[in-house]
């Protein structure tokens, strides 16, 4: 069988890979793309995780209409970061406003950025898995004599966060790969990794592929983990 | 049998899309034949030699490529692309020719064709306006600097990077930003091309920032990049600059745009 088609599926095929330029260059950098995709996930989950409680505390504010000043604040707050491009509000941030307030570091900047961006649709999340709760409730709660405050924290929220998993799980895919933005500031993350090594070697198919299979992988095991998380809600 | 049709369905969407793109190159290609159009990418955040003003692509560069495509009966067509894109537009023929300020050297000949030096460049080192006790290259061993994204100046921050791994280098999409990335003192200065940095430190940066030191890599020069091999248009481009330079056209941009 082997010398039917020689070569091609034997080591021939693969030393003949080996020689590829493209495949070289991605052995060798290999370590250098992965560091990025280490700060990649590093940055996407301090920006969820700050971004969770930046969603909760706006999100619940947005479902008090009655208390005019917090109603407003998180409504703008929400429309700001949902309504302009991250693209944008990264630049504003690290070039514009937070000079303002002394040195900040460029990846200190960009979980700022990528924090107050997922914050917008984490609090939307939030007010949506809560209105997804029933009315009665709330009512119940409160016939018990708790108070709004304890009702909320005891009987609705607890009851909430298995509505919010899902699209919870999709922000954190949607900002693991809005994160490639901060290479616009030097956050030697995955993208800016991927771009200087092209800018060297010129090589898009083998550069920009190989870049696009860890994203893959990474949204992949989130989405995973995801689909894992709920099976296990289901089930309880 | 459901499965099969999805199939079939979905390689036929993927057979059409591939048609559409490859028949899209080849429009191009045929346009350009009769109306000899001139297709030139550049990096436009590099003033005063490529720029954008009432989103006209204006400066140095522009004018030149334009008055050495009308010499040879071209019309230039002007793309902004980033700069690392500018070499794999002309290997992918998205485009004919690339003028950016692009430094001839021996890295980017393995991949482009460069016409005859149209400009002598050089690096320098820009630092805030109080910055003290840096010179030269050396100086900026252990400390953190920056450059654009596939320029020399940024091989020259890897250089030093390299004698100091202490180092820290930033690498910026286009040097507007590593020039504020100074100016808000996130870095101790920038690595980049004179002509450029001398035009910031005099506008933008005036009283913020200065130059440093002597030029360095001196003997740096411009180039118009070609796709390795296409002999014809580096033929078109290099007996246009040589009219451009023999009218005289070239010394009149040249007195236009860059600052003595």
């Amino acid at each position: 069988m082997s010398h039917v088609m020689p070569g091609l599926f034997g080591i021939n095929f693969i030393q003949t890979l080996m020689e590829i330029n493209g495949l070289k260059l991605i052995t060798s950098n290999l370590d250098v793309l992965l560091l990025g995709a280490l700060v990649t996930l590093e940055l996407t989950a301090l920006a969820v995780a700050f971004g969770m409680i930046l969603g909760l505390i706006f999100g619940l504010a947005k479902l008090s209409p009655q208390r005019r000043l917090i109603y407003g604040i998180a409504t703008f707050y929400i429309d700001f970061f949902r309504g302009t491009p991250l693209f944008v509000q990264i630049l504003l941030l690290y070039f514009g406003i937070l000079p303002m307030f002394g040195h900040v570091g460029d990846f200190s900047a960009a979980v700022i950025a990528c924090s107050l961006n997922s914050g917008a649709y984490i609090a939307e999340i939030v007010r949506a898995g809560i209105q997804a709760i029933d009315k009665g409730q709330m009512e119940a709660g409160r016939s018990l004599g708790m108070t709004h405050g304890q009702t909320m924290w005891y009987i609705i929220l607890p009851q909430a966060y298995k509505v919010v998993i899902p699209p919870l799980i999709n922000e954190f895919i949607a900002m693991l790969k809005d994160t490639s933005l901060v290479s616009l500031i030097g956050v030697s993350e995955l993208t800016l990794r991927g771009k200087l090594l092209y800018s060297v070697s010129y090589n898009a198919a083998w550069v920009w592929g190989t870049v696009a299979i860890i994203y893959f992988i990474m949204t992949k095991l989130l989405a995973m983990l995801g689909d894992y998380v709920e099976r296990r809600l289901a089930t309880e | 049998m459901k499965k099969i049709t999805a199939i079939l369905v979905s390689a036929l969407l993927v057979m059409g899309m591939l048609v559409t793109v490859s028949g899209c190159g080849k429009n191009a290609a045929d346009n350009q034949d009769q109306e000899k159009v001139l297709r030139v990418v550049t990096e436009a955040g590099f003033k005063p030699f490529e720029f954008k003003e009432n989103n006209e692509f204006v400066g140095f560069d522009m004018d030149l490529i334009r008055a050495i495509a009308e010499a040879e009966g071209y019309k230039a067509e002007i793309t902004h692309m980033g700069f690392e894109s500018l070499i794999p537009a002309l290997q992918s023929n998205k485009a004919d020719c690339a003028i950016a300020g692009m430094s001839i050297d021996e890295e980017r000949k393995k991949s482009v064709d460069f016409s005859t030096p149209y400009f002598n460049a050089g690096l320098i080192i820009a630092v805030q306006k109080d910055t003290e006790g840096i010179k030269s290259p050396d100086d900026l061993k252990g400390k953190r600097i920056a450059g654009q994204v596939g320029t020399i100046g940024a091989d020259a921050c890897n250089d030093i990077k390299k004698q100091d791994p202490n180092t820290t280098v930033k690498i910026f999409d286009s040097v507007g930003e590593a020039f504020m990335e100074l100016e808000k003192g996130g870095i101790d200065a920038v690595i980049n091309d004179y002509a450029v940095t001398y035009e910031y430190i005099s506008t933008t940066g005036q009283g913020k920032t200065k130059i440093v030191g002597d030029v360095f890599s001196a003997d740096d020069q411009y180039g118009i990049a070609v796709k390795k091999g296409n002999k014809q248009m580096l033929n078109v481009i290099n007996d246009g600059l040589e009219k451009v330079k023999a009218s005289g056209k070239y010394d009149e941009i040249y007195q236009k745009w860059i600052k003595q």
